[in-house]
């Protein structure tokens, strides 16, 4: 292996991600069409948020059903009243699993849609022609996502953080025989405001991640189809990365 | 007026426009003929400023459309409109929207106008009952007449054409040569065709350039490219090596 090859890698890498906040830059330009902004945004607030409901549904239940059984496993010889499973595991999902579990999942669902979306665009001249037709294509295509995610992904976390205390009810329930009035009570033992909000921000941050990661990707796209692919596997590695990164940072600035 | 410059633009190392000077007047209608892969298309996005020379000028009614703003370079290039090679028309969009997002951002007609000129543009390129569909519903032939209607629609001034009849059969390649010589007749716009068709350049273009290697080796009408002694510009336009 050649010596220099390691920094030609972080070379690589920080010419990338220059390119990267270059590229975000763009999106805080002067708005041309509102009319066709408040459009598109109303579209991908759909396809980012409405549409990705049912997986959010489906992941977080039973993430908090197996936060759940997992708990119950662990205080079983224990002395630990059984309604400390509720503050366990509400607070577990709340910080930690909803936002991070969720926003995993929707890497791969929205990110990979978003790059796979705009990619296609790029390599069959549709935003070339969109500039042609003197439409910033930023402005058409960047600039709702960024604007539909910063509104959805709060909403989706709330709704990651419901269905994961009602799986969790469900499976406390039948694991341990802990009704739904004891689970709450240990929910609402520990439970601070705080949390909640870190979990919503957390949320906020990844999806952001998310989306720009997705963008950026997608509008750089060369080679054909051969790109749009790898492309769209680069989007996933990339926002599970930066998940993972953000998610230590936060961690250390917020609690 | 379209004025170029001493373009030169590489990709990596490889040199695929060098120093080409080429003057296009108002209400020409030229076609940018060469083998594939010579350039002719990149030279095209130069003109309508989609690629950036790595020196040179692009002059456009004597603006150099490389040193202006971001927002002056939208408005500036609203005069100009691009039919691509594929058609390019949006996914997303029925054919209604594709052509209504171009009159949307370069006209100012009411809703109601920008109907019934959708309409009129989709009747020029002999299309009817396609507003509703989506680009994945039609053949490539009409995708590209969709195309055209989309880039006539806002009236430019210069219309440029991407190898308009790539991978169309010789009947609809036809009606798109014919179209293309009307529309250039009716609207008196400066035209500027990228092909290897040779009708278009015999029966519709009244200037022809040649690239071959990152140069223009011929400039001039279509009658004197018929009579070129050159064995290279004998065997494109025949097909026949001498």
């Amino acid at each position: 292996m050649n010596l220099y090859y390691p920094f030609k890698i972080i070379l690589m890498f920080f010419e990338s991600f220059g390119k990267y906040l270059v590229f975000l830059s763009l999106i805080f330009k002067k708005i041309d069409s509102k009319k066709l902004l408040i459009d598109n945004t109303v579209n991908q607030m759909i396809n980012i948020g409405s549409k990705s409901i049912p997986i959010v549904v489906l992941t977080s239940l039973f993430t908090g059903m197996v936060s759940s059984v997992q708990a119950v496993y662990q205080m079983e010889s224990s002395l630990v009243p059984a309604y400390y499973i509720g503050s366990l595991v509400g607070e577990t999902l709340l910080l930690e699993l909803a936002p991070v579990i969720t926003c995993l999942v929707l890497a791969g669902r929205v990110g990979a849609t978003i790059t796979a979306e705009i990619g296609s665009m790029r390599v069959s001249e549709q935003i070339d022609a969109l500039e042609t037709l003197s439409i910033d294509p930023v402005e058409y295509l960047v600039t709702p996502r960024m604007i539909a995610t910063i509104i959805m992904f709060p909403v989706i976390i709330v709704v990651a953080d419901i269905f994961g205390l009602i799986g969790g009810i469900l499976a406390a329930n039948n694991s341990m025989g802990v009704d739904s009035y004891q689970f709450l009570k240990g929910f609402k033992m520990w439970f601070v405001p705080w949390d909640a909000w870190y979990g919503i921000i957390k949320g906020l941050c990844f999806g952001i991640a998310i989306t720009s990661i997705s963008c950026y990707y997608g509008f750089y796209t060369t080679r054909g189809s051969i790109g749009v692919g790898k492309s769209t596997t680069s989007t996933v590695v990339s926002s599970c990365i930066a998940i993972m990164i953000l998610d230590y940072i936060l961690a250390s600035l917020l609690l | 007026m379209i004025n170029l410059k001493d373009i030169t633009k590489k990709f990596s190392d490889k040199v695929i426009l060098d120093k080409i000077n080429l003057n296009i007047n108002e209400g020409d209608c030229l076609a940018i003929i060469g083998q594939s892969g010579v350039g002719k298309s990149v030279l095209l996005k130069h003109i309508n400023g989609l690629l950036k020379p790595d020196s040179g000028k692009v002059l456009i009614d004597e603006v150099n459309i490389n040193k202006i703003n971001f927002f002056n370079r939208q408005k500036f290039l609203k005069k100009m409109s691009m039919v691509f090679q594929f058609g390019a028309l949006f996914d997303s969009l029925s054919i209604e929207n594709n052509i209504l997002l171009a009159l949307d951002h370069s006209t100012t007609l009411n809703h109601k106008n920008k109907l019934s000129k959708v309409k009129e543009v989709l009747d020029l390129v002999n299309l009817k009952n396609v507003e509703n569909l989506f680009p994945a519903d039609l053949s490539g032939g009409m995708r590209k007449r969709v195309g055209i209607a989309r880039a006539i629609a806002t009236n430019p001034q210069y219309i440029l054409y991407d190898e308009p009849t790539t991978g169309l059969d010789p009947i609809t390649t036809d009606k798109v040569c014919n179209l293309i010589g009307n529309i250039s007749i009716q609207k008196k716009q400066t035209t500027i065709i990228v092909t290897h068709e040779m009708k278009i350049v015999h029966e519709i273009v009244n200037k022809v350039v040649m690239i071959y290697e990152g140069n223009i080796i011929f400039e001039g009408s279509p009658d004197e490219l018929k009579l070129s002694k050159d064995k290279y510009i004998k065997y494109f336009i025949s097909g026949k090596k001498y």
